[in-house]
């Protein structure tokens, strides 16, 4: 017993997020996604938690020096779009949280209550360069999946940030089949639902109903309706991103974000117009179903090229391989896009969609969210170094890098199950 | 005199491959990086394609272009065997993924081995032509997993045909999909009744599900044995002896009764008897071993585990038994045999002894680049120390498939003699810039990022918003 109480005293000890850190990165070629573009030779300061200045000046005294010559440094990925932390086997009931199709709320929820700071995929994608991410339940049982959270990937118990980032909703193919069965029915639903939290508690005197919601969701949906938290739709269709933005008219408060867009390309000029973001999955190029026939690779660099905000994400690998954002940005530099954007789009693009303005740049006072890569982060072969979450250095392990460790050998004469990771 | 009677034998072949070769000119490949698919690496490279073959590989300089040939010049870009996808449910769960399309699994028993993926195969799925943009050369199309026996697989060269038949790689063996695990117990056990079958509802069902149909298909083959030895012995006699007239119905003069035909069982004597190869959807370790020794309790070889997210664990066992792993390079976590995925699975598999490591997709996406699978792979073996180079990681992706599919005879690597199966690549084929830049099947061109005229559009999409654009 008491062997044991020691050693949890030594792994508090040694927790990374006890120790503020000074660093000095020196040497390192340093993409701030700022007006200071790409540093060579740059010299990266951090200090309690903040980034203190970034240039070519000198390392200062008292910070301990970490050289990084011959490296990239980089703000930390952020995912856009993820469910790292809701689901531990999304196959298994039990260890899944992303969906509550039994539930009579859904605007109501919130991914930060479900939210597993030990979840096994937040190593596993932090050892890969993400930092932070926007995660979010899906919509099951109606047309919202309530709102997201933004979490750091620390692992600890605070790493929530913010707990009402966005409100997600869906139209299109899955919106139909949600609503009753056909786009009509969903966009009649929205509507519907945006009235009834516009009008509450208007309308909900008599029996605590609106014209669709219950009033606990029509509360959930209040700060969405007057401009608060951005409403992020998923839409894919060219007619029906286009049925979407019409909500800018009649709904000038609503902050719209559109998740998917894979038609987008096709509106690019009216999404860039009414100046809504949008989150696009650069490799999603199959006629899968049919609102997205005109499926291309070209379609986020095409969006960006219009002047859209494009950000990168896969909604259908949110959970265990959120990690592979980072080949998303990779391919859309392969099919056109500049790195610079298909960089910011997994970085200071959707930091900033969400209100951040202090991550996924590296200047004076920003948050201390830094990867150091053996390489150009976007190349598949390049990994990450080291990462710091809050100025902290965290640990690059996972379950699976002490797995491989367990296994590297494997003819030993003791079972594998004696070894320590 | 009494005509002789005839072996009751049946097609081996009932649905021919009606390939043909595109039109094809020589050419000369020159000024390239080329990868030669042993594993070896040419700078200055050359390769030289003559009548849709390989008819030299090597360093430019000791070489001799023949006159009046077509010359590419790839300084700049890399040279590659073309990939071969093990695993694939293109045409068979084609796009879009509507539900008059999902021919892929033969839910209706846990045994289905009489069932051809052949005949699910829709031509004109559009993911064919984005595979062909990815530098596929040729795949297995697989029956899906639902099942403890799924049914014949079929490898297809990746070229645009009105029909299956016009895609089927001449000469190629059949294969078996078996599948372990989560998935028959799901399917039937605990498939809410919306399944015959009941059984399986545990893996030791599943392994009892195999045990079961294996051992009946010991008893068709010996039938088959007796039966082809008896008539062999009959007809020698009838041959020799001199012909006994008259006298009707008696032994020695009737020849012996064929057993009745099984179609499912057809199948697994194909196994038995060696010819049809089997691929095995597995993902723990601890079942794979299992499976290794059913396969022995039979008599039979696994010719690849597919999926074997753990198989790291045992990676010395499948290159004692000489079983291939076709491998993802980071798929984890999404159902509890995939939990401890790891991403050093294909290199620790191919650094075992006799290893043999599959990079393979199993997704209409995934299939587009399994470049950058292998490449993702081999970034974190190498940084786990086990020091592969580009040009081995290479074998992960079109020689140890053929060989695991029995046509490394064919194609699978640039070597003198073999189909002229070859990718142009614009760049380092391991970077995430780099996109195929020209694919030939049989030396014939069937993608061409510079020409739209050699970038086929499926009848799907003609006539749908996006048509012909790139894709």
């Amino acid at each position: 017993m008491i062997r044991k109480l020691l050693l949890a005293a030594t792994l508090l000890a040694s927790a990374p997020a006890a120790l503020a850190q000074h660093v000095a990165i020196t040497g390192a070629r340093v993409v701030t996604n700022t007006t200071q573009g790409v540093i060579e030779n740059g010299t990266v300061v951090i200090n309690n938690g903040r980034i203190v200045s970034v240039g070519t000046g000198a390392a200062p005294s008292g910070a301990t020096v970490v050289d990084a010559k011959g490296k990239w440094v980089t703000p930390g990925l952020f995912a856009a779009f993820s469910r790292v932390g809701l689901a531990e086997i999304p196959s298994e009931d039990p260890a899944n949280d992303i969906s509550a199709g039994g539930s009579k709320f859904q605007a109501a929820l919130h991914a930060a209550d479900s939210f597993n700071p030990d979840d096994t995929a937040i190593d596993v994608s932090r050892i890969e360069g993400f930092t932070r991410a926007a995660i979010v339940g899906a919509p099951s049982g109606g047309l919202f999946g309530g709102y997201a959270a933004i979490v750091d990937f620390s692992g600890a118990f605070n790493s929530i940030d913010t707990r009402e980032a966005f409100m997600l909703a869906e139209l299109g193919e899955g919106g139909a089949a949600a609503a009753g069965g056909s786009r009509a029915a969903a966009w009649h639903w929205l509507l519907t639902a945006i009235d009834d939290a516009k009008a509450y508690p208007r309308g909900f005197e008599d029996d605590g109903e609106g014209d669709l919601l219950i009033r606990k969701e029509a509360v959930a949906l209040k700060p969405v309706v007057e401009g608060r938290v951005p409403l992020m739709v998923e839409v894919h269709r060219a007619a029906d991103i286009l049925q979407l933005l019409t909500l800018r008219q009649r709904e000038p408060r609503i902050k719209l974000i559109i998740l998917g867009a894979t038609e987008g390309w096709r509106v690019a000029e009216q999404i860039a117009a009414a100046s809504v973001p949008v989150i696009v999955n650069p490799l999603a190029n199959l006629p899968d179903r049919f609102e997205i026939l005109a499926a291309t690779l070209e379609n986020a660099g095409r969006l960006s090229a219009a002047g859209v905000t494009v950000a990168f994400a896969d909604p259908g690998n949110a959970s265990h391989n959120t990690r592979l954002i980072q080949q998303l940005a990779g391919n859309a530099v392969a099919n056109g896009m500049p790195w610079e954007d298909a960089f910011k789009a997994i970085t200071s693009v959707p930091a900033a969609m969400y209100g951040r303005a202090d991550l996924g740049v590296l200047r004076t006072s920003a948050t201390a969210d830094v990867v150091i890569w053996d390489g150009d982060p976007l190349e598949l072969m390049s990994s990450p170094d080291a990462v710091y979450i809050d100025g902290v250095g965290m640990p690059m392990v996972s379950r699976q890098t002490k797995l491989r460790d367990r296994y590297m050998q494997v003819n030993e004469e003791k079972p594998q199950a004696y070894e320590r990771q | 005199m009494k005509p002789m009677a005839t072996r009751v034998a049946y097609p081996r072949d009932p649905y021919p491959s009606t390939y043909r070769p595109l039109p094809a000119e020589d050419v000369f490949i020159r000024n390239a990086t080329v990868f030669d698919g042993l594993g070896g690496m040419i700078e200055r490279g050359a390769v030289l394609i003559q009548g849709g073959k390989i008819s030299a590989i090597g360093s430019e300089a000791a070489m001799t272009m023949p006159a009046g040939i077509k010359a590419i010049d790839a300084a700049g870009k890399w040279v590659t065997p073309g990939i071969i996808d093990i695993h694939s449910h293109l045409g068979a769960y084609p796009s879009p993924g509507i539900e008059a399309h999902q021919d892929g699994n033969e839910v209706s028993g846990p045994v289905t081995a009489e069932v051809w993926v052949e005949h699910s195969i829709w031509p004109h799925d559009p993911g064919f032509t984005r595979a062909m943009a990815g530098g596929i050369t040729a795949m297995q199309v697989l029956p899906g997993s639902a099942n403890l026996f799924g049914g014949r697989g079929v490898i297809i060269k990746n070229v645009p045909a009105r029909t299956a038949q016009g895609m089927k790689f001449p000469g190629a063996p059949y294969t078996l999909k078996m599948a372990c695990g989560e998935n028959p117990k799901r399917v039937y056990g605990y498939g809410g009744g919306r399944f015959p079958g009941g059984a399986p509802f545990s893996r030791m069902g599943n392994v009892a599900g195999y045990r079961d149909a294996w051992q009946k298909a010991t008893e068709y083959k010996r039938k088959w044995d007796k039966y082809e030895a008896d008539f062999d012995a009959w007809e020698r006699k009838a041959k020799s002896a001199a012909p006994v007239g008259g006298e009707k119905g008696e032994d020695p003069k009737d020849p012996p009764s064929a057993p009745d035909r099984n179609l499912e069982l057809d199948t697994l004597m194909g196994v038995l008897d060696g010819d049809i190869l089997v691929q095995q959807h597995c993902y723990r370790a601890d079942e794979m071993a299992q499976i290794i020794d059913l396969s022995k309790e039979f008599g039979y070889k696994i010719s690849a585990f597919h999926h074997g997210v753990e198989a790291y664990k045992i990676a010395d066992m499948l290159g004692t038994n000489g079983i291939c792993g076709a491998l993802w390079a980071d798929w984890w976590g999404f159902k509890a045999e995939a939990y401890d995925g790891i991403r050093e699975n294909i290199p620790l598999v191919h650094k075992a002894q006799n290893g043999c490591a599959i990079v393979h997709s199993d997704d209409a996406y995934g299939i587009q680049r399994l470049n950058q699978e292998a490449a993702k792979a081999l970034a974190d073996g190498n940084k786990a120390g086990l020091s592969i180079s580009k040009a081995e990681a290479w074998t992960w992706l079109s020689r140890n498939p053929a060989k695991a599919l029995g046509i490394l005879d064919k194609t699978g690597t640039l070597e003198p003699g073999k189909n002229a199966d070859v990718v142009i690549w614009s760049g380092d084929p391991f970077s995430s810039y780099t996109r195929a830049d020209l694919v030939f099947v049989d030396g014939a061109v069937t993608w061409d990022r510079a020409n739209v005229d050699s970038q086929p559009v499926v009848d799907f999409e003609l006539g749908q918003p996006g048509e012909g654009d790139v894709k």
